[in-house]
C-alpha cells in the first residue's frame, strides 16, 4: 500500500507521509499559492499552480516534493483575428495533468477546453488541434468556470493510443489514435439544465467527472452533473445508477483500480445546494456495478459537516484498499479498509482542490 | 542607443518577488513592447507572469506610464521616453 499523499489546496501543496500514528504532513511547498493538479510521471511530480493575477504555472519536483524547477505552462496559439469564437485562446486554469503512458508523455486538460500534450515531460506541451477544432465546440459551455474545461483523462494502461477525456460542459470524448481524431461518446447521458428536445444531445452533458478501473478499462464511471452513470463499453453507452444514495449529486468518483464492479462516490444535496445531504458527510459504495449501494460514515464526523469534494478531491490507491478524500472546508479523511473505516487527518487544511496517492 | 541615465526605468511590485527575481532596471525602448520585451530577454520567464497567451497584458496585472495606465494592454504601443518610468503593479484581491 501507499504511505504518500499529496494534497493540492487553494493555499499550497501538502505532502501527507503515512507515521507509526497515521497521516501527517510530512511537507509543504507552494505555501499560500493555488495548486490545480498535481501528477506523479516519469519518476517526477508535476504541479500546476494557479496565480491569479500572474496566471498558471507549472512546476516539476522530484517525489518528495522538495526539489522544483518551473517549466513552461501549455500555452494557446495565436488566435486568428477572423475567428468568432468567444472563448479566450489562453490558459485560464490547468485543471487536470495525466501520465500519458509512455516515456516522457504528460497530458494536460484546460480551462478554456483545451487538451495539451507533451512528449518531454513537460519541457513543452502542444495543443490538441483535433479537439479543439471540432465544430461541436462553438456550442461547449463553461460548468463551474466562465469556460468549458477538461478535467477527466483516462489513458488506457495498455494501449497509451486510446484516450477518454471528460469536458464540463461538452460530453465525453475519446480518441482511438493518442488525440488524432476525436469521437463524443456520451450515449445515454442526459441534461437537465437544457431544453427536453435538446437533453440528449452528447456534446453538451456536463460529466463532473469520469474514472475507469485501470485493470478493466472498458468499465468507466461518471458523476454528472444531475446523476451518476457508468459504461461497459469504453463510454459508448451509459447506463443510470438510479440506486446511488443519498442523492445522485455530486462531483468526484474513485474507480477500484481491479474490481471492475466497485466504485466510490461523495454525494452532495443537488446542483443549487452543494452541501451534505442532512449535513452528514458520507461516502457512498458499490461493489456490485452500480447495482447497489452503502453509505459509509464510520469514522467521518458525527457533527454536522457542510463538506463539499471537488472532482479531483478522491483518490484510492493502486491496491485498492486506501482511500483519501479532502472537502472544501479542509477537512481530509483517509480509509486503509476500502471505506469501511474513515480516520480524519487532525490538522485542519486550506480549502483541498485535489488528491492524489503517490505510486 | 541612450546613455544609462537617460532611458526609460522599469519596476515590479514586490510580489513578483515571491514567484521570480525581478529588480528595476534601465531599458533601452522607445514602447513599452520594446521595454517589456527587453526585460524578457534576460528574464525569459516574467513574460508568462505578465502577458496571456495572446501576448496581451495579464487581466489582473497593471502597468502605469509614470502615473497612468497604459492605453493599449493588448499590443503595448504606448511611446516611452528616456525620463519616463514604468511601474508593474498587480490587481488587489482577498481570499
Amino acid at each position: 500500500m501507499t504511505d504518500r499523499i499529496y494534497v493540492g489546496t487553494h493555499k499550497g501543496l501538502f505532502l501527507l507521509e503515512r507515521q507509526a500514528g497515521g497521516w501527517e504532513i510530512a511537507h509543504t511547498h507552494f505555501l499560500g499559492d493555488p495548486v490545480s493538479a498535481i501528477a506523479e510521471a516519469n519518476g517526477h511530480l508535476h504541479a500546476a499552480l494557479d496565480l491569479g493575477h500572474f496566471g498558471c504555472k507549472m512546476w516539476r519536483g522530484d517525489p518528495g516534493a522538495r526539489n522544483w524547477g518551473e517549466q513552461p505552462a501549455p500555452q494557446y496559439p495565436e488566435k486568428p483575428a477572423d475567428t468568432d469564437d468567444k472563448n479566450p485562446w489562453s490558459t485560464q486554469l490547468v485543471w487536470t495533468i495525466e501520465d500519458g503512458g509512455v516515456p516522457g508523455r504528460l497530458w494536460a486538460g484546460t480551462v478554456p477546453g483545451g487538451l495539451f500534450r507533451s512528449d518531454d515531460s513537460g519541457a513543452n506541451w502542444a495543443l490538441v488541434r483535433p479537439l479543439w477544432d471540432d465544430p461541436t465546440r462553438a456550442e461547449w459551455f463553461g460548468g463551474g468556470y466562465d469556460q468549458p474545461g477538461i478535467h477527466s483523462i483516462c489513458v488506457h494502461p495498455r494501449n497509451p493510443a486510446d484516450l477518454t477525456v471528460a469536458v464540463s460542459c461538452a460530453g465525453n470524448w475519446h480518441s482511438a489514435d493518442a488525440g488524432e481524431t476525436w469521437e463524443v461518446r456520451a450515449d445515454g447521458m442526459t441534461a437537465s439544465y437544457a431544453p427536453p428536445e435538446r437533453a440528449g444531445i452528447q456534446h453538451i452533458q456536463d460529466p463532473h467527472r469520469v474514472v475507469q478501473c485501470a485493470e478493466v478499462p472498458d468499465v468507466k464511471w461518471c458523476q454528472h452533473h444531475d446523476t451518476a452513470y457508468r459504461s461497459t463499453d469504453q463510454g459508448r453507452h451509459w447506463r443510470e445508477l438510479e440506486t446511488l444514495q443519498p442523492s445522485r449529486f455530486g462531483f468526484a468518483v474513485a474507480a477500484h483500480p481491479h474490481d471492475p464492479e466497485t466504485a466510490w462516490f461523495v454525494p452532495a444535496v443537488k446542483d443549487e445546494c452543494r452541501v451534505p445531504v442532512d449535513a452528514k458527510l458520507v461516502v457512498s459504495r458499490t461493489r456490485d456495478g452500480g447495482a447497489t449501494f452503502e453509505v459509509l460514515s464510520a469514522g467521518l464526523p458525527e457533527q454536522p459537516s457542510y463538506d463539499l469534494v471537488y472532482r479531483h478531491g478522491l483518490d484510492v490507491d493502486a491496491a485498492g484498499e486506501r482511500l483519501v478524500f479532502g472537502s472544501t472546508t479542509g477537512g481530509l479523511w483517509t480509509s486503509d479498509d476500502g471505506g469501511d473505516h474513515w480516520h480524519a487527518l487532525p490538522a485542519r487544511l486550506p480549502p483541498v482542490n485535489c488528491v492524489r496517492f503517490a505510486r | 542607443m541612450c546613455p544609462k541615465w537617460a532611458m526609460p526605468k522599469i519596476a515590479f511590485a514586490g510580489i513578483l518577488q515571491r514567484h521570480l527575481s525581478v529588480e528595476p532596471e534601465t531599458v533601452d525602448g522607445t514602447t513599452v513592447y520594446e521595454a517589456l520585451h527587453e526585460v524578457f530577454a534576460s528574464n525569459p520567464r516574467l513574460r508568462g507572469y505578465l502577458l496571456d497567451d495572446q501576448g496581451a497584458i495579464r487581466k489582473h496585472v497593471v502597468i502605469y506610464l509614470n502615473e497612468t495606465p497604459i492605453a493599449d494592454r493588448r499590443h503595448q504601443t504606448d511611446t516611452v521616453g528616456p525620463d519616463d518610468e514604468l511601474f508593474v503593479f498587480q490587481a488587489l484581491s482577498g481570499g
